[in-house]
């Protein structure tokens, strides 16, 4: 087995963790870090198999595409936190399962 | 048992699966070695002066990309700054709080931390560096100096800020856009002065994603203090 294939199914498996967890957890913020963790997959994926030249040395498109990827995380993570948190001051839940009450702001 | 919350949901299990599968298979059926783009890349990146060919790609090669990126970034941004409720809640709860060993420390490393980022920007060009993690320390700077109690100068005002988070996105347009108007395409930057356009962008992108990591962390760490709902 390969070196660059331990990184790929590391990010493989980063990745189905993430989707069973952005649809599985209730928890809002669980959401977003679930999220995070499909973006780590990726850039695990493409910094895997960015590994497999034959003369040695890592293809330098999939990093710069990382490095890309890696701002828009932050992007991402960011205003889903912001709208998370917004969301809970205005109605106090930060869960799939709870109904918003009748009042709305509480 | 009885809280059917605690139990594996069936269908994201599902769907969990069925990805784990499609993307392991995907990922197999692909050859065990490939050269990719690496012998062109790098030269590609000779020629165009920028020894670094992670930055060359970032800037150079796949420059579209990168702007789209801090146009994102900015858009984020703006998207956080406008959700905020009051934005110097966090100033105040930390006000005076900081001790003198804390306050030393700050003193010490700000300066430090903004000497590396201006240090990795100028490096981006032969070694690894460049805006994004100049951008990082910078915006880590600043968090530092706002955790410990040194309020925002009054010089900093939203308008000053608003330009800071703007100026590099501003600039990579004009940049981009300017061998438009001899004829050329977006982002063909002329030969002679390649390299130095490509520093300048770095350098105003560097200040922009410092700008953007700051506000990013001061707008949703502001909005509630302490957990307690206003």
């Amino acid at each position: 087995m390969s070196t660059y294939l331990v990184y790929t199914a590391g990010g493989v498996l980063l990745y189905a963790l993430g989707t069973y967890g952005l649809l599985a957890r209730r928890h809002l913020i669980h959401k977003v870090i679930s999220a995070n963790f499909m973006g780590s997959g990726v850039f695990l994926i493409l910094i895997g198999l960015g590994n497999r030249s034959p003369e040695g040395g890592p293809d330098p498109v999939p990093q710069a595409m990382v490095l890309t990827g890696i701002v828009v995380t932050v992007a991402l993570t960011a205003l889903g936190l912001a709208i998370v948190k917004r969301y809970y001051t205005a109605t106090g839940i930060d869960n799939l399962d709870d109904e918003p009450s009748a009042g709305g702001d509480r | 048992m009885g809280d059917p919350r605690h139990f594996p949901a069936l269908l994201p299990l599902l769907a969990s699966g069925g990805v784990l599968a499609f993307v392991g298979r995907a990922v197999l059926a692909l050859p065990p070695t490939a050269s990719g783009l690496a012998v062109e890349m790098r030269d590609g990146a000779k020629a165009s002066g920028i020894k670094n060919v992670v930055t060359a790609v970032l800037l150079d090669f796949r420059g579209y990309d990168t702007l789209l990126e801090i146009a994102v970034l900015m858009l984020a941004t703006v998207a956080v700054l406008s959700l905020r409720e009051d934005p110097a809640a966090l100033s105040r709860r930390i006000a005076g709080r900081a001790g003198p060993v804390l306050g030393a420390l700050t003193r010490t490393l700000a300066p430090l931390m903004i000497l590396v980022a201006g240090h990795l920007v100028w490096v981006g060009s032969s070694e690894p560096g460049g805006a994004f993690q100049g951008g990082a320390v910078l915006g880590a700077a600043g968090i530092l100096l706002v955790l410990s109690g040194y309020a925002q100068p009054a010089w900093a005002g939203q308008r000053i800020v608003r330009w800071v988070l703007t100026v590099g996105l501003l600039a990579f347009i004009g940049v981009a856009l300017y061998p438009m108007f001899g004829g050329g395409s977006l982002l063909q930057y002329p030969a002679e002065s390649r390299k130095g356009l490509i520093l300048f962008i770095e350098i105003l992108l560097t200040l922009s994603i410092g700008a953007s990591i700051l506000s990013l962390f001061l707008a949703s760490a502001s909005a509630t203090a302490g957990g307690e709902r206003p």
